[in-house]
């Protein structure tokens, strides 16, 4: 039992670092393709390839780079959670209506400000909107990660194959099906709340 | 206080502005109208460099706009656009407070600006003050619009159609409001706007835009005394008074000219079947030589009257009659002491020029009120 609860925890460690670090990097990268829109366009093609690419390649790939463990693991959720982030930053931030961007650069705001009092609070709906669904779908790539000698729940439905043990996939799969339902249920609700209030 | 010098802004092969040379006094309110895409959006927005013009200079206290930071500038400019543009992520008083922040204000002197303008419009601090913009009628969320751009106390205010949106009782307590605010605070304020009636009621000057040129500069009352074109005559539909006709100053500029008389050797029945076919109740007598002899009722006819003989036998004398050069307040304070509905108007030679009835005047009071009335 305590191995599962192990295995969850790594599970969550590596797929919230994975967010975290996605979630910055996505962001300042919508922020760029907002102010620069040819930036922008080739941002989100080249997020929307990475995209395609199937995760065991990915992986494969990541590791003649990071080598076996969590590491690589999380390069790899990085990369995949960029596209939802970074989309929903920059759709987020265009769809600003005109008279606000109009009144807030009129009253004598900088580009900075402009951002962070008036152009990112209104867009928070649609970007944690973002955030959700990258982590939802981490949650579920992470188990690729006992391929790559990274920890958590893939370690245990991979063991149950194995021994073609249905309870055990079973143990390791229901939890990881939970927490995808129980994140989407939860963050859902904080996006409605968000957008309430704007 | 602001001054354009040939200044010139195309859009691709669209020339929006040709040459404009403008000057706007200290303390003055300029209102800019014309029709859509006449250039006065983009005049406006040249003041506070949301726009820059490709060629010619603005001065603004004597200082070239363009040799400044376009943001310190613009802090100094307040700014109300037609969408209100609260911020829907503040509150009322963290909107009215953000140029007094951005200038770096200490909390105490931002928090009592804001205290005191919500006073200015009547909307009390406790209730109003950290409401949403979401939660305040349209009205309201354009009057924190106003006080936002007036927060620090920019000597000069930009208004873009700021009450185009709201509906006309609100905007008419609006316009009040901003008026009076205006000569509390003697603000130099540049306000566009597409409504004529709007302009009259609120410039001290009006500048009449068209295709990027200024048609005219003038006040309020000169422009609509002589519009200077006529596509401002025009666009002042219903608030232009065209001439001498519509502004009553004597009897005969409300009289009705086309009236029923008869001589006065007619006989009755003829006088009666006049009167039904025409649908009145009373005729003008007149001499042979026209001049004005009395008035003769339908009542009268019908109790009096011998058939086949001449009416002058009926004729009364004591509707009251007036010159054509009367004064029109005297004509109108006879009309209403008198019993009957109506004066006749002479001519100096003493025939019959028209009639004065309840009806002209009201007529008459209208078009010079709202322009011409349907006949």
């Amino acid at each position: 039992m305590s191995e599962l609860f192990v295995a969850i925890f790594q599970h969550l460690l590596i797929v919230t670092v994975a967010i975290g670090i996605s979630s910055i990097i996505g962001i300042i990268l919508g922020i760029l393709s907002y102010w620069v829109r040819p930036l922008g366009t080739f941002l989100i093609w080249f997020a929307e390839m990475l995209q395609t690419i199937p995760s065991l390649a990915l992986l494969a790939l990541l590791m003649i780079i990071f080598g076996l463990g969590n590491i690589t693991m999380i390069a790899g959720l990085v990369l995949y959670a960029l596209l939802p982030i970074v989309r929903n930053t920059y759709t987020g931030l265009s769809s600003v209506p005109s008279h606000l961007r109009e009144a807030s650069k009129g009253m004598g705001m900088s580009r900075l400000q402009r951002l962070f009092q008036v152009e990112i609070p209104i867009s928070i709906p649609m970007i944690f909107s973002g955030v959700k669904i990258a982590l939802v779908n981490s949650l579920s790539i992470a188990v690729m990660g006992v391929l790559i000698g990274a920890d958590g729940l893939g370690y245990i439905i991979y063991r149950g194959i194995q021994q073609q043990n249905f309870a055990r996939i079973l143990t390791g799969a229901v939890p990881v099906v939970l927490m995808a339902i129980l994140f989407d249920y939860v963050m859902t609700k904080i996006e409605r709340f968000l957008s309430i209030k704007c | 206080m602001i001054h354009f010098q040939n200044v010139t802004k195309r859009y691709g092969e669209k020339i929006v502005l040709k040459n404009l040379n403008l000057e706007i006094r200290k303390g003055e309110f300029v209102v800019l109208i014309g029709p859509s895409g006449c250039g006065k959006t983009t005049t406006l927005k040249m003041i506070n460099r949301l726009i820059e013009p490709d060629s010619g200079r603005i001065f603004i206290n004597g200082e070239d706009a363009s040799k400044q930071n376009a943001v310190e500038l613009r802090r100094k400019i307040g700014y109300v656009i037609q969408q209100i543009g609260l911020f829907p992520n503040m509150t009322v008083e963290q909107n009215i407070a953000i140029v007094p922040k951005l200038l770096k204000y200490p909390k105490e002197e931002w928090q009592s600006i804001v205290r005191s303008l919500l006073k200015l419009v009547d909307m009390p601090y406790e209730d109003y003050a950290h409401k949403y913009p979401s939660e305040l009628s349209g009205g309201q969320q354009q009057r924190i619009g106003v006080l936002r751009a007036l927060a620090v106390s920019p000597p000069i205010v930009l208004m873009d159609e700021p009450f185009g949106a709201l509906d006309p009782i609100t905007r008419d307590s609006l316009q009040e409001e901003v008026r009076r605010i205006q000569k509390k605070l003697k603000k130099t304020i540049v306000f566009v706007t597409h409504d004529m009636g709007e302009a009259l009621r609120m410039a001290d000057t009006i500048v009449f835009m068209n295709e990027g040129r200024i048609v005219q500069k003038a006040a309020p009352e000169e422009m609509l005394r002589n519009p200077a074109d006529s596509i401002i005559s025009t666009f002042m539909g219903r608030h232009i008074t065209s001439g001498r006709q519509s502004v009553p100053l004597y009897a005969e500029d409300f009289m009705r000219t086309k009236v029923l008389k008869v001589p006065k050797t007619s006989k009755t029945l003829e006088c009666i079947e006049l009167m039904s076919r025409r649908d009145v109740n009373s005729l003008i007598v007149i001499e042979d030589d026209e001049t004005y002899f009395g008035t003769v009722t339908i009542e009268e006819i019908k109790q009096h009257g011998k058939a086949g003989r001449n009416i002058s036998e009926l004729v009364s004398n004591e509707t009251i009659t007036i010159g054509r050069k009367e004064d029109a307040r005297t004509a109108l304070d006879r009309l209403l002491e008198s019993a009957a509905n109506y004066l006749i108007v002479l001519n100096d030679d003493l025939t019959v020029a028209g009639i004065v009835t309840r009806t002209s005047t009201a007529k008459a009071l209208g078009e010079a009120l709202w322009g011409e009335m349907p006949a």
